[in-house]
């Protein structure tokens, strides 16, 4: 017993010295803890990233699904490493903190998902989503969406929308898209975490609302799209700006983004004007400090902060994003965000040269 | 010594659960406050509006109770014909069989089946049905939410009833038989007026956990933010309303929702403070 005992430390350590021994190619840094907080949109793909990250370098990275608000919250009292957020800061919120850099990771999008007997394909444009969902449209044979398909047969039943009942980046980016699209959404209703969608059930997370619409004839709802491709329910198309019914697939996705984008990122990219764009899509990022020398924190830990998220633009880590079912980030995103990377000093020097 | 050391060690665990009852009321007391400073407690509590457009945020806890008040009192009402049958059954009819045996522990095994089971059977069983026999079209709401909940709280009702059933004193029924009294005449005669207070209370324990189900009823009730308008429209509960925002919740929503979570502490109280003074009454008496 005590000789298997024995065999299996020799073995267990024989292990930890073949996995440091990969730490050659972090020119001699000690492996780091990094921690992080902030949106759950993005954390299958972030626990995929921080292992295989962990695999190369030895660096540890936890992460806390505790939503944007409070990732940012905990960025601003310089108790994390980084924050996540599924939507920029306002000019507003950068003034009130020291200088930060956004940093996109991945892209995603929301999905107008529903369930109708026998409609295979569905086609509808921004205005009839929001008028859906401020209940001006309330039957499925309504003119306007027949209008826009012809060719089903739509029943003559209530419409019944599903929102989500908890604050969520998901439902942030679907307002922003209808406040952009619809007038009276704007006026009305307007773009937050939490809206008063006025008709219609909510449930709890994407697996709430996607298992409502599931179970519920002649629902319409929006989920996020790593939950919705994930789970193979049916969605719609959504018209864009350049009038194509766009599928949202990973293609579409990064398209959305093929367009201008300013230089430090911040910007919201729905109802993007480009080809092929699939209208509801969003960048997410990850939020670091400009200068990294902060409550104490050494400068391997703030070499190890952007090892990841240089990591993260790697071409192998953008890879993962289709297998977690996000959309990579474009090549001009990608690029501007290494090109901020450099700007990131320690002690007023930059750690990338 | 010894009797005076276990004086001591018995007063300090008895002491302990009034300090965490009153560490809880201060807690939910001061986080609570900014709530009704900005509101108003009586506006707090007779607001209907619930919104969180920026500036102009306003939360009020008047759907959130009558969600709760709404979905507890047809629960109380769904489990009635189910649980007192049980308890005389158990208690009365079929006393010390096997067959009462079988039935109360399958009564009590009701109680310890934890509540996301009663929520997926819910949603994936009863509303389904309930669309189907077309009484909501989106089959959540206020009355899927209280048939869950009655069968959940029919085990508390039930074995609780059963036990005081059983304490009534034999030769009190023996003495209403001898007069010639039937059986039914015996329970509503005897057993009822007897047990009555203890019938009662376990009644009482059971809305005190209809009150405060949290897990079950965000599933079903459909969580939304309006007095609901019949049975089978959807609305929220205190309990549901805070699982479903404390996550993303700051500033003054997040003060709102403890001050629907004190709302709910008092209310769970005051019941149990009623039910209480009609037992004591009933003993008297």
């Amino acid at each position: 017993m005590k000789k298997i005992f024995k065999s299996a430390v020799t073995f267990a350590v024989a292990l930890a010295m073949v996995a440091c021994g990969g730490n050659a190619n972090n020119g001699g840094r000690e492996p780091q803890e990094l921690s992080g907080a902030g949106a759950t949109f993005p954390l299958p793909f972030y626990n995929v990233i921080f292992e295989q990250f962990g695999q190369l370098n030895g660096d540890q990275v936890a992460y806390g699904g505790i939503g944007s608000g409070g990732g940012v919250r905990n960025l601003r009292d310089k108790i994390v490493d980084f924050a996540g957020s599924d939507a920029f800061l306002s000019d507003k919120e950068m003034a009130e903190m020291a200088p930060v850099v956004h940093i996109p990771t991945c892209m995603g999008a929301v999905v107008v998902a529903y369930n109708l007997d026998s409609v295979k394909e569905l086609r509808l444009s921004g205005e009839v989503i929001a008028d859906i969902f401020a209940g001006e449209i309330r039957m499925w044979n309504d003119e306007r969406i027949a209008a826009l398909n012809p060719d089903v047969k739509l029943p003559s039943e209530a419409i019944i929308p599903v929102y989500r009942s908890d604050g969520s980046g998901t439902t942030f980016v679907f307002t922003d898209y209808l406040t952009k699209v619809s007038p009276a959404w704007a006026s009305k209703y307007g773009t937050g975490k939490s809206v008063n969608f006025p008709v219609g059930q909510a449930a709890k997370g994407n697996p709430g609302v996607a298992g409502v619409i599931k179970q519920t004839k002649n629902t319409i709802g929006y989920v996020g799209s790593e939950y919705a491709f994930a789970q193979k329910i049916p969605y719609a198309r959504v018209q864009n700006p350049r009038g194509e019914f766009v599928l949202p697939t990973s293609a579409t996705i990064s398209a959305a983004a093929s367009g201008e984008i300013p230089v430090d990122t911040r910007c919201s990219i729905t109802n993007a004007d480009a080809v092929g764009a699939y209208p509801i899509s969003t960048f997410t990022w990850m939020i670091i400090y400009k200068e990294q020398n902060y409550s104490d924190r050494t400068k391997e830990q703030a070499e190890a902060t952007l090892d990841l998220l240089e990591y993260i633009l790697s071409d192998e880590a953008q890879h993962i994003t289709l297998e977690v079912h996000y959309a990579p980030l474009p090549p001009k995103a990608k690029e501007l965000s290494l090109t901020n990377l450099k700007t990131v000093t320690y002690d007023g020097i930059s750690i990338l040269i | 010594m010894n009797d005076k050391l276990y004086k001591i060690l018995l007063f300090l665990a008895a002491s302990v659960m009034p300090v965490v009852c009153g560490g809880v009321v201060y807690a939910l007391v001061t986080d609570a406050y900014g709530a009704f400073e900005h509101f108003g407690f009586f506006k707090f509590l007779t607001s209907s509006e619930w919104s969180y457009t920026e500036g102009a945020e306003q939360y009020g806890a008047l759907p959130f109770i009558t969600g709760t008040l709404m979905t507890t009192l047809l629960a109380l009402i769904f489990c009635i014909p189910f649980s007192l049958p049980v308890a005389l059954f158990v208690g009365e009819y079929f006393k010390g069989t096997k067959i009462a045996a079988i039935l109360s522990t399958v009564t009590d095994l009701l109680a310890g089946i934890p509540s996301i089971i009663y929520g997926l059977w819910g949603f994936y069983t009863l509303r389904p049905i309930i669309m189907a026999l077309d009484i909501s079209p989106q089959g959540s709401g206020i009355l899927t939410a209280s048939l869950v909940l009655a069968i959940m709280i029919v085990p508390y009702a039930a074995s609780l009833s059963a036990e005081f059933i059983k304490m009534v004193p034999n030769d009190l029924k023996e003495g209403a038989y001898s007069l010639g009294a039937t059986r039914a005449e015996v329970i509503r005669k005897v057993v009822f007026p007897v047990a009555g207070s203890g019938i009662f209370s376990s009644y009482i324990l059971a809305i005190g956990r209809a009150l405060g189900e949290t897990m079950t009823v965000t599933m079903l009730i459909g969580n939304t933010n309006n007095i609901p308008d019949s049975i089978t429209s959807t609305g929220n509960s205190m309990a549901s309303i805070i699982a479903n925002q404390f996550g993303e919740a700051d500033d003054l929503r997040l003060s709102s929702l403890i001050a629907i979570g004190l709302i709910l502490f008092l209310i769970t109280a005051f019941i149990n403070l009623i039910g209480k003074m009609l037992i004591k009454r009933a003993r008297i008496a």
